[in-house]
């Protein structure tokens, strides 16, 4: 009981704090919070096996596989409050006070009695006695159930699955095909240049020199020419030593 | 083979209060002082392995050295980046390092002793799923990571916190599959039955596949080398913990420490006999298995496994993060599923009697010799990649057929596209 008013207070307001909260991760977390107290009060229930599953299938798998898909949407990423349906705030509304009402006069009518039969159902110890229910009584209903997920975990493969039209290509094909083009088009076989990263100038949008002293434009990387489009990259030492000496007078 | 132990833990729940905290801050000294010790050990080992002295000035054989960094360590200046989640990033390495000092309390060290007058088992506590409960620890412990990844804000700590999420899941599969053999020849999940189960014979050696997929998925499980793909540092600075600093960062080390700690102690007590006296010892020396020496057995075991992590550490290169995804679900899992499958047909028929007469008829041998037959033409068999590779198609502007596409050497030689000569001095910046 005490485990109970422990843990209920902290699961009601975990619980509203799914529906507040802006971020995606932050109801995820809360919802974490939700199942590891349920799971702490089947513990407390006597029925540690079911303990030991909600954290290990709930925590541990499914809210990591929905976390998974929530952080690559991002840390500033918080829910669209536009409406999509029309009039959907209020049927909401409508549904859900339904909703309360129906379990606040159910919830009314539940007569709590201690438990009975909790000893003869643990007698052989909660893991085998489980078992023994699974593999006996409800084997057809467990059965059903694994037939129904591996139905739906089958079903998502074929839905995502796509035929490759070619081989994949591999490392050596991928070579391969380098030594062509630079049979072709005369395209550089190796990796790009480096940045030239100076001593005194450890900018990586710095172009490298090529041994004549013009600077590689190969050596920059692309995203980062695009950041500065205005100005154009140095075209030699000294320009770069300009830029530089300029840079440090701003600072 | 293997008789079913009935599970008794009738020796839990009934020590008097000072003993329960006296185990706990026991555990707790220990996991410390082993994370301290291990840093030191590992850093000396790789050392050796490459043929360096390590660290060795700060006390004897410069033990002192990781209590020094973590002095340090906690002493640096806390940053909490701009676009951090605060909340998030702050409870993190909290949830992290939590989770892996909880691990250690079903893990026996050793069987009943008197403490003050008291017996007791050396384990703090068991229960009837103690290694379900070890697992479902450690799947909160992977959210300490994937948060402090997520939370904090850059690009890199994201993609070590979603590779740690989808490694951690793959590999928790292998390896919760390689425990299920364990727990059909000790017919328990409480760890202490499982090591007395193992009075007669080491599950490891019982059941060395499982042993053998537990090993590799507790070197995933933990994000050591070489499955360190969450960190890894040409790909991604440090991964989950590249924006972490100070104490914080300190916890996420002292995580991962505790949790190489936890798999191996999970490891010794699943497979090699718990706190049971190495093969030999017990035979000769009645007492090896009473009072206290069974602590030094358990944390020798531990060790040998900490050997093997910094072994693997010094020695493998990382593997690319397909190849590593794909071995998990490709190869250990099917071979889990197998192996779960023929270790339950055997319990049944040594349950049943079935064997009985099966030792004394041909039907052994014909077995064997099939598994023979089978496993060199495995060994044989042409791999399906280099039948593909030996069709690699030659391009079409190849000059000779079947030769390797070169490029034509221009008229004037081979000197075309050379730099000219390089000149110091005026000219060269003119």
């Amino acid at each position: 009981m005490i485990a109970f008013w422990c843990l209920a207070p902290i699961m009601v307001v975990a619980a509203l704090g799914i529906l507040v909260v802006r971020k995606a991760v932050h109801a995820a977390l809360l919802l974490a919070v939700v199942m590891i107290s349920l799971a702490v009060l089947y513990a407390s229930l006597e029925a540690p096996f079911l303990f030991a599953v909600q954290i290990i299938v709930y925590t541990g798998a499914i809210l990591m596989l929905f976390l998974f898909v929530l952080m690559l949407v991002g840390v500033d990423a918080s829910d669209s409050l536009t409406e999509t349906i029309k009039g959907h705030r209020i049927a909401a509304l409508i549904v859900g006070a339904l909703f309360g009402l129906t379990i606040g006069l159910a919830a009314g009518q539940v007569g709590y009695g201690t438990a009975t039969g909790l000893a003869t159902a643990n007698k052989a110890g909660n893991v085998p006695a489980l078992a023994d229910l699974l593999f006996s009584d409800w084997v057809l209903a467990f059965e059903t159930t694994s037939a129904l997920l591996i139905t739906a975990a089958v079903g998502a493969m074929v839905l995502a699955h796509r035929e490759r039209l070619e081989p994949k290509a591999g490392q050596r094909e991928l070579a391969a095909r380098r030594v062509r083009e630079y049979a072709e088009t005369g395209r550089h076989l190796g990796p790009l240049p480096a940045p030239g990263v100076y001593a005194r100038h450890n900018a990586v949008d710095t172009p490298a020199l090529l041994p004549d002293g013009t600077p590689s434009e190969l050596s920059l990387n692309r995203t980062l020419v695009g950041r500065h489009d205005d100005q154009a990259p140095p075209k030699d030492v000294k320009a770069i030593e300009r830029l530089v000496s300029d840079s440090k007078g701003e600072a | 083979m293997i008789a079913l132990v009935t599970e008794d833990l009738s020796a839990f729940g009934k020590d008097p209060w000072w003993l329960i905290i006296g185990k706990v801050v026991a555990i707790f000294l220990v996991l410390v002082l082993l994370t301290l010790f291990n840093i030191w050990f590992e850093r000396r080992v790789v050392a050796r392995m490459q043929h360096r002295i390590g660290p060795n000035v700060h006390g004897p054989f410069g033990l002192l050295q990781s209590l020094a960094d973590g002095v340090k360590l906690a002493l640096k200046e806390d940053i909490i980046p701009k676009a951090a989640d605060v909340v998030v990033f702050v409870l993190a390495p909290v949830i992290a390092a939590i989770p892996a000092f909880l691990t250690f309390s079903v893990i026996p060290f050793g069987p009943e002793v008197t403490v003050f007058g008291h017996r007791t088992p050396l384990q703090l506590t068991d229960m009837p799923m103690a290694v379900l409960f070890v697992m479902a620890i450690a799947s909160i412990g992977i959210y300490g990571i994937v948060l402090g990844g997520w939370a904090s804000g850059s690009t890199y700590s994201l993609l070590g916190g979603l590779r740690s999420s989808a490694q951690m899941i793959s590999y928790e599969v292998a390896m919760g599959l390689s425990l299920v053999a364990v727990f059909l020849y000790a017919g328990s999940m409480s760890t202490s039955t499982i090591v007395a189960a193992q009075d007669k014979m080491w599950f490891g050696v019982v059941l060395m596949p499982s042993f053998v997929i537990y090993v590799i998925s507790m070197v995933g499980e933990t994000n050591r080398a070489p499955f360190d793909l969450p960190e890894a540092e040409g790909e991604l600075v440090g991964g989950f913990h590249t924006e972490y600093s100070s104490l914080k960062f300190a916890l996420f080390f002292l995580a991962e420490y505790i949790n190489m700690a936890t798999v191996s102690g999970l490891a010794t007590t699943l497979f090699l006999g718990g706190w049971r006296a190495p093969f030999g010892i017990a035979q000769v020396w009645a007492g090896a298995n009473e009072g206290w020496w069974p602590v030094l057995w358990f944390f020798g075991k531990l060790l040998c496994f900490i050997f093997f992590f910094v072994w693997l550490r010094g020695t493998l290169p990382r593997l690319r993060y397909d190849q590593f995804m794909a071995f998990g679900w490709k190869v250990l899992i099917p071979i889990s599923l197998v192996w779960i499958l023929l270790v339950a047909t055997m319990r049944v028929a040594v349950n049943e009697g079935t064997f009985d007469s099966f030792f004394n008829g041909p039907v052994l041998p014909v077995i064997a010799g099939v598994a023979i037959v089978a496993c060199v033409a495995l060994a044989f068999w042409p791999a399906k990649g280099s039948a593909a590779a030996a069709q690699v198609v030659a391009p079409p502007s190849a000059p000779r057929p079947g030769a390797f596409p070169t490029p034509q050497l221009p008229g004037e030689g081979a000197v075309r596209g050379a730099a000219a000569p390089l000149v110091f001095g005026e000219e060269a910046t003119r």
